[in-house]
């Protein structure tokens, strides 16, 4: 299996871990990643907020990049970028002056053909859950997690298409094919305030506490999230000191990476003690 | 008396703008408040997405583009999902913050503006975001130093917050279209 990989702009900075958790669970699937050539970055909540136009026409850029790759649907691990590729295709797809615009400012010829998926989906339904529970050398037996599915993943459901808003259930249904437990909770899809954490860090705080809390009512273990910056917010901004992972590292841990250790030293809160307390260590 | 100098303040065009720059039909909503309901940001914001709604009807333009409420929406979208009438909230506080800036008006969460800025701007100097850059460029425009710092050590003693830059070739391919996407 072959896909077109946007990496994005904080696969070796912020979110290093999901980047490499990333590489090593899909090789042992047996995915090939095709790297864009020379990918911009997806323009983020900042273009939307205040350059509409920007903010159709640098993930345009990305996808015109993919299309010139052939190889294959393009793939994003981070729950950020997908969302602002998904906005630019669309547009592309549904306002044709707009699509022409675009076109004109990137200079290429946009191809509806062109699949874009997040990291999660491609998993769960191109790899499949058969081919999951094959490589599976160390079932997660005994930890509950909390699937975090957050904003962008799932919302707007017109533009991503993803899963059911309201409840999701990607992630848990990956999770309970390596072995563990994922709780039933009320907050999979709250906002955990995204890039507010700089600018009003107490609202961000009060935001990703209650998230944490209700993690932790519903007996769960840690937190599972696709997105670099839920990730960083509900690790940063929180004293419960509950671990936070991104799925392809409990993936990882499962199919028993080897390098699986490198990824907690990059970590906030350290999940090593968990790990270990369930002889996943 | 009272009443009328009110009326001379309302912009009579400003609901057919918001629905222009939006593409959302405006004249829909029908004041449920489940925008309101599921919003993160309403309990900090100086206007509930309800009101900003109904104020946009009621031709509300300086109040509207002026509140602290449209910097303040993170985008989550909860709104839009769950509006009966499909009314894409998120998308309206998109074009309601780029009409303020047009006007000219400005931004009553000034430091939002200032980080979107200087995001924008690290992009425009290399195709990728480098955080250490953009986030020092963005403390020098709020002159806001000490919010934040062990959080940014955290994240730059993990080795998260390289020093060098990750640049995109075609550097070229990125000025022209921010020249083209410029105001």
């Amino acid at each position: 299996m072959r896909f077109s990989y946007f990496p994005g702009c904080t696969d070796h900075s912020t979110s290093y871990e999901y980047g490499r958790s990333t590489e090593a669970v899909l090789k042992t699937l047996g995915v090939d990643l095709v790297e864009i050539e020379d990918w911009n970055c997806c323009g983020a909540a900042a273009t939307h907020s205040i350059n509409h136009l920007l903010s159709l026409s640098l993930p345009a850029r990305n996808i015109s990049k993919a299309q010139a790759a052939q190889a294959g649907p393009l793939v994003i691990p981070c729950a950020g970028c997908f969302n602002m590729l998904k906005r630019a295709e669309y547009a592309l797809k549904n306002d044709e002056a707009r699509r022409k615009e675009i076109e004109d400012i990137v200079q290429f010829n946009y191809d509806p053909g062109l699949e874009i998926l997040a990291l999660i989906d491609v998993v769960l339904n191109r790899v499949g859950l058969d081919q999951i529970r094959e490589k599976v050398k160390k079932p997660l037996t005994g930890l509950k997690a909390a699937c975090y599915y957050g904003c962008a993943l799932v919302r707007h459901p017109k533009v991503t298409g993803l899963d059911d808003p309201e409840n999701p259930q990607y992630m848990d249904r990956i999770m309970k094919a390596i072995g563990a437990e994922p709780v039933d909770w009320s907050y999979k899809i709250d906002c955990c305030g995204a890039d507010l954490a700089l600018t009003y860090g107490n609202v961000v705080q009060k935001m990703v506490g209650k998230i944490v809390a209700m993690a932790k009512e519903a007996g769960a273990q840690c937190i599972v999230t696709s997105c670099g910056l839920c990730q960083a917010n509900l690790e940063m901004r929180q004293d419960a000191g509950l671990p936070v992972f991104y799925f392809t590292e409990l993936m990882g841990v499962a199919f028993d990476s080897e390098k699986k250790n490198t990824w907690w030293k990059k970590h906030m809160i350290s999940p090593k003690g968990l790990l270990e307390s369930l002889g996943l260590g | 008396m009272e009443a009328i100098t009110e009326m001379n303040k309302m912009d009579a065009t400003f609901l057919e703008e918001a629905k222009k720059r939006s593409g959302e039909d405006l004249s829909l909503c029908y004041q449920c408040l489940k925008c309101t309901a599921g919003c993160p940001t309403a309990p900090i914001m100086d206007i509930r997405p309800n009101n900003i709604i109904r104020m946009i009807q009621m031709g509300m333009k300086q109040e509207v583009l002026g509140s602290s409420a449209i910097w303040l929406c993170v985008s989550c979208e909860t709104c839009g999902t769950r509006c009966p009438n499909k009314i894409d909230i998120g998308v309206l506080m998109d074009a309601l913050r780029e009409m303020a800036i047009d006007e000219g008006i400005h931004a009553k969460e000034k430091n939002i503006h200032l980080l979107h800025e200087a995001f924008i701007d690290s992009i425009r100097r290399g195709g990728r975001v480098h955080e250490a850059t953009m986030l020092i460029d963005y403390k020098l425009r709020s002159k806001d130093f000490l919010t934040d710092l062990v959080p940014g050590m955290m994240l730059f003693m993990k080795g998260k917050i390289p020093l060098l830059p990750s640049l995109v070739k075609g550097r070229g391919e990125i000025k022209r279209i921010f020249e083209r996407c410029k105001k």
